[in-house]
């Protein structure tokens, strides 16, 4: 599963430009994403200037480097 | 507030505030929403424009001027620099856009439209297929809205547009992925722009320094999510600055998203017209975007205005064409150019910049450094020619 690092988000809206599936829902400074719609095409991951988007792997977050941002 | 409007403009950034200026201008209702606190805050631009690219909406004032330009500078990946001179007729600015979209913001109040920030919108009304009204959350209600006429200036994330079935996501190698600073106690000339390329420095888009006064610059950089797989922008942004500038006091840190690609196929729907970046209104070639904004949302604003006047709502769609005759055909050609920088080994840089140099300073016009170019580049002449034929 994606998942967005809220804290180190910056709100600037490019995953959500990128999202194929409009599944990035941004407010002022609310970002999540709609598990339900989202296809783990990763396009948000590569499009984030600040590497704040990883994957969550049973509860492990990991970028697209594959190194562990937390546990 | 009014229990209706005739047009509801949703986003207050340079073309959601020239839409519903234009709009209201020609004496219909015109509400527009914001979702943030701020009109015009915070800034996530290079904030340069052309001073013609101003003053077609507003006169030029001092206090949301930080410089006035007269030179460009290219540094190549050698660090070999290219230095451009213009006359001050074609001056342009870098601007305090936080200051700037505030006051295009007042234009449009000025005309009579209304404005409400922190109003969230995440819906659309239809009637039949046509859209007629939004759904947006203030103050923790969830509200709707009827309008004759939605246009969507809601930015990069262009959702408001794909609720009403528009095509409006980008391909990720077409986002310009950007971070971006302002920093102090940066020594530079305080009438030029600075460009850097190179694979090392921003590969697939480009560098800046843009001086505001005082030795404060803006500082960022775009790559394209090409990159971005590999690398991100602010890792990019971190090794200049400890290349370059390591003590410079930061005063904003900002992320920001560029569509650098030709204008959606199709930017108006019963009901909706897209403008701005949402509509992909940006010059994809040099990444601006708020004169060519501004553009998109008048034209709009005024077609909306008479659509609505004229009870003929279907004249809404005349504004693809409108908008295309103006700009969206130009970038297209700055989109093939774009495309064939895009492949540019350092290499080649070096040896355009090198060439470019040999041109006397006096006698440096864009279009000699261009032909220069070109001549250095001849697969680039292709490119060109490629867009020009199509």
């Amino acid at each position: 599963m994606i998942e967005i690092l809220p804290d180190k988000c910056d709100f600037c809206g490019c995953c959500v430009g990128v999202c194929p599936e409009d599944a990035i829902e941004l407010k002022e400074a609310e970002i999540s994403i709609i598990d339900e719609r989202c296809t783990n095409c990763s396009k948000c991951i590569w499009s984030c200037p600040i590497e704040v988007i990883v994957f969550n792997k049973e509860g492990i977050l990991i970028d697209q480097f594959k190194s562990v941002k937390s546990v | 507030m009014k229990r209706e409007y005739d047009i509801i403009v949703v986003g207050a950034g340079p073309a959601g505030s020239m839409a519903a200026r234009f709009a209201a201008e020609l004496g219909v209702s015109v509400l527009m929403l914001e979702k943030d606190r701020d009109v015009g805050y915070p800034v996530r631009c290079g904030e340069a424009i052309s001073k013609a690219g101003v003053e077609e909406f507003i006169d030029s004032d001092e206090r949301w001027i930080r410089a006035h330009i007269t030179k460009f500078c290219f540094i190549a990946p050698d660090e070999s620099e290219v230095s451009l001179q213009f006359d001050t007729k074609q001056e342009g600015y870098v601007l305090e856009r936080r200051i700037f979209d505030y006051e295009l913001a007042r234009t449009a109040a000025d005309a009579g439209a209304e404005i409400l920030t922190r109003a969230y919108v995440n819906g659309l009304i239809f009637d039949d297929d046509k859209v007629s009204g939004v759904k947006y959350v203030y103050q923790s209600e969830q509200k709707e809205l009827k309008a004759k006429i939605v246009i969507a200036a809601d930015g990069v994330e262009s959702r408001v547009g794909r609720w009403a079935g528009l095509k409006t996501h980008i391909d990720f190698r077409d986002m310009e992925c950007c971070t971006q600073i302002t920093a102090a106690n940066i020594q530079i000339d305080q009438n030029t722009l600075y460009f850097y390329f190179g694979k090392d420095v921003s590969p697939q888009g480009y560098f800046w320094i843009f001086p505001k006064g005082n030795n404060v610059a803006n500082i960022g950089l775009g790559v394209s999510g090409m990159i971005g797989k590999k690398r991100s922008a602010q890792s990019f942004l971190n090794s200049f600055m400890d290349k370059h500038y390591p003590n410079a006091p930061i005063l904003t840190t900002i992320a920001g998203g560029v569509p650098s690609a030709v204008t959606l196929d199709k930017i108006s729907a019963p009901g909706i017209a897209l403008v701005g970046d949402a509509a992909r209104q940006v010059n994809p070639l040099s990444g601006g975007g708020i004169a060519s904004g501004m553009i998109g949302g008048s034209i709009a604003g005024r077609i909306a205005a008479e659509a609505v006047k004229r009870n003929r709502l279907d004249h809404l769609l005349t504004y693809d064409k409108a908008w295309n005759d103006r700009l969206g055909k130009r970038h297209v050609i700055f989109n093939g150019i774009k495309e064939g920088i895009f492949n540019f080994s350092d290499e080649k840089f070096n040896k355009i910049a090198n060439a470019v140099i040999k041109i006397p300073y006096e006698k440096r016009t864009l279009g000699k450094v261009f032909t220069t170019a070109l001549i250095n580049q001849p697969s680039l002449l292709v490119d060109v020619a490629k867009v020009f034929i199509v």
